[in-house]
């Protein structure tokens, strides 16, 4: 019971980083002098507490009430996973389904046949009024500008952090202020003047909006970035800089290995951003062939108002499905690190 | 030697974000537009901005949107972060299926949606007929319509979960065997207890949630195009886009913008305000 609201607990606070790693136990052993230690002991289970009493029929009255509430928590848990996953299943059965199971009243679970072909049509869909549809090219593009997108964003972010969490210069905390700030303003404001922007740069029709900027930082990565920078004691540095190492060889050898988990945590971050994201390119991609994978589901679905379900819920779950498995191989991560960002720090 | 280390974010807060911003101050009081350079025009964009009937329809549609979705979203996030803050057996598995919905991008989840609340043969009527409950046009009537975005907001709630979770966690148990000696229930403790010592976490969600709603898009953009049913999910930053690439009126679009950052911040610093006198913080 205890357990798990420990292992919960946020990174960073003394408790061992996320990701197993080589060396893991050096660095756990490092961190844990600075965190609260301490703070995770006191959260014993209230029963916890009651037992041991002598009063035997108050303890009984008591662990059946405990019975009737875990049955209770347990059956709205499951009622609730019901609600969040049923339109999901939806869509995978839907998918697999043949045309004429779709609009059935009562509804198909059970598909009379696997229908598989249903991807690969979604993949290459030839229409007479469309064209083709090339998913695997929308596929390929959303990698390319999803990969590159992660790629800067670990390298400038980490950068950025690092300056802001652990080099003293003169304006740092003006600046972190109004990096700060800029979390309040709205995407649609910049609308206009990026595509003004990027249409004098002569970028407009090709990639580079979608992922040029991610090699220049973003307010929130640095924000979570040097919220965990800090966690990591100052000593380290100065030991560092002792033996004559420079600020970059300090960078790159003392400290990115100790922010593992966290460059994780921003890299999980840019990819579900660029994966997810739909108004750049529906502002810069002119060209077809040039879509995203969010762009051509939306251009597929616009221009059949309802008709194929099956190859459309195939081709959401296309989109969908590499966002779950990315979640579920660094899902400790990136739910510890979810839970940094509403936290002060 | 800071400085270098934060070049890259300098050049990008100056390039992406100080630039376009003034340039588009600048923009909001010129007729701009792809095809012409802009001309200065004084206030006449904010002037025609107070007359634009289609203005306020998207705004009030907006404001409207964001006053049901936020407060819903953020009472459910709770109730399911206490729910899973019972130390009950699968905890972990839980969150992971509650968060699950939050990670479907945008316009898979608005393609989903459409086929879940299909008036004829999707499954949400289908069940509600099936157990005698009113099977409403969700997608084509301009009552329901708003509500389908809601309950769709509601259901992608997870991000918000998983952080009052976490919220819930720091809170000390001491705090709840005190409220127990003093003979508190489980709603005695949640009101004296809990939510004061999450209310931070609370703002927090809150404001993120208010300015998320704010500039709603690619879902109403997906899911009902040009806002039908009768404009009523014509939402403010659809009418933005619209301005801006479908009538070319890029400098009007600027205002709208302007307008917006004007009013989240307003709506943020009325939560702000609210919560110097609600929100308790540990140690002052």
């Amino acid at each position: 019971m205890n357990r798990n609201s420990v292992s919960h607990k946020r990174f960073g606070r003394g408790k061992t980083p996320p990701l197993p790693s080589a060396g893991e136990v050096g660095e756990s052993e490092e961190r844990r002098r600075t965190g609260r230690e301490g703070e995770n002991h006191n959260r014993k289970s209230p029963y916890v507490n009651g037992h041991g009493a002598s009063k035997s029929t108050l303890i009984c009255h008591k662990r059946r009430r405990l019975v009737l509430r875990q049955a209770a928590v347990q059956a709205a848990l499951i009622g609730l996973s019901i609600f969040f996953l049923l339109p999901l299943i939806w869509m995978l059965v839907t998918a697999i389904k043949p045309l004429n199971e779709t609009m059935t009243s009562p509804p198909v679970w059970i598909p009379s046949k696997l229908q598989w072909q249903n991807f690969s049509d979604a993949f290459a869909y030839n229409s007479k009024d469309l064209g083709y549809i090339p998913f695997l090219v929308y596929g390929r593009n959303t990698l390319f500008v999803t990969c590159l997108a992660v790629i800067g964003s670990v390298i400038s972010n980490s950068l950025v952090a690092y300056s802001f969490a652990r080099i003293r210069w003169k304006g740092r905390e003006w600046l972190f202020g109004m990096t700060l700030a800029t979390m309040m303003v709205p995407g649609p404001v910049l609308m206009v003047p990026m595509y003004a922007l990027f249409k004098e740069f002569g970028w407009i029709g090709t990639f580079r909006p979608l992922w040029v900027p991610s090699f220049f930082g973003s307010a929130f990565n640095i924000f979570l970035l040097r919220q965990f920078l800090r966690t990591i004691p100052i000593d380290l540095s100065e030991a560092a800089k002792l033996d004559g190492a420079s600020e970059w060889r300090t960078f790159i050898d003392v400290i990115i290995p100790l922010t593992r988990p966290a460059l994780v945590v921003v890299a999980v971050f840019t990819f579900l951003w660029a994966w997810n994201d739909f108004m750049g390119p529906l502002l810069y991609l002119t060209d077809q062939q040039t879509f995203t994978l969010s762009m051509g589901l939306q251009f597929f679905q616009s221009q059949h108002t309802g008709t194929p379900w099956n190859l459309l819920m195939a081709a959401s779950l296309i989109v969908v499905v590499p966002v779950i498995v990315v979640f579920f191989f660094a899902q400790r991560v990136f739910i510890q690190g979810i839970a940094t960002t509403g936290m002060k720090g | 030697m800071g400085i270098l280390f934060a070049s890259p974010w300098i050049i990008g807060f100056c390039l992406f974000l100080a630039y376009p911003l003034l340039s588009s101050l600048f923009y909001s009081f010129t007729n701009f537009s792809v095809l012409r350079t802009p001309h200065w025009i004084g206030v006449s964009n904010y002037k025609e901005l107070l007359s634009d009937d289609v203005f306020h329809l998207t705004l009030k549609n907006t404001l409207t949107f964001t006053a049901a979705s936020v407060p819903l979203a953020t009472i459910f996030a709770i109730l399911l972060a206490m729910l899973l803050n019972t130390k009950t057996k699968g905890m972990a598995f839980y969150r992971t299926i509650f968060y699950i919905p939050s990670l479907v991008p945008m316009v898979a989840l608005g393609v989903l949606w459409l086929w879940v609340f299909n008036g004829h043969y999707g499954l949400l009527n289908e069940g509600l007929g099936r157990i005698g409950l009113p099977t409403p046009p969700w997608l084509t009537d301009p009552a329901w319509s708003k509500w389908t975005l809601v309950i769709i907001s509601v259901w992608g709630t997870g991000n918000a979960m998983v952080i009052y979770l976490a919220g819930l966690q720091d809170v000390p148990q001491s705090l709840y065997e005190a409220a127990e000696i003093d003979g508190a229930k489980v709603i005695g403790k949640t009101i004296h207890v809990t939510i004061p010592m999450i209310s931070p976490v609370i703002l927090f969600n809150v404001i993120m949630g208010i300015i998320g709603s704010m500039q709603t898009f690619a879902l109403p953009y997906v899911m009902f195009p040009g806002g039908q049913p009768a404009r009523s999910t014509y939402f403010f930053s659809m009418y933005l886009y619209d301005n801006a690439f479908q009538f070319q009126r890029m400098g009007y679009a600027s205002a709208l913008g302007w307008v917006m950052f004007a009013i989240t911040l307003a709506l943020t610093g009325i939560a702000l305000k609210f919560s110097s006198k609600h929100v308790h913080y540990e140690g002052g």
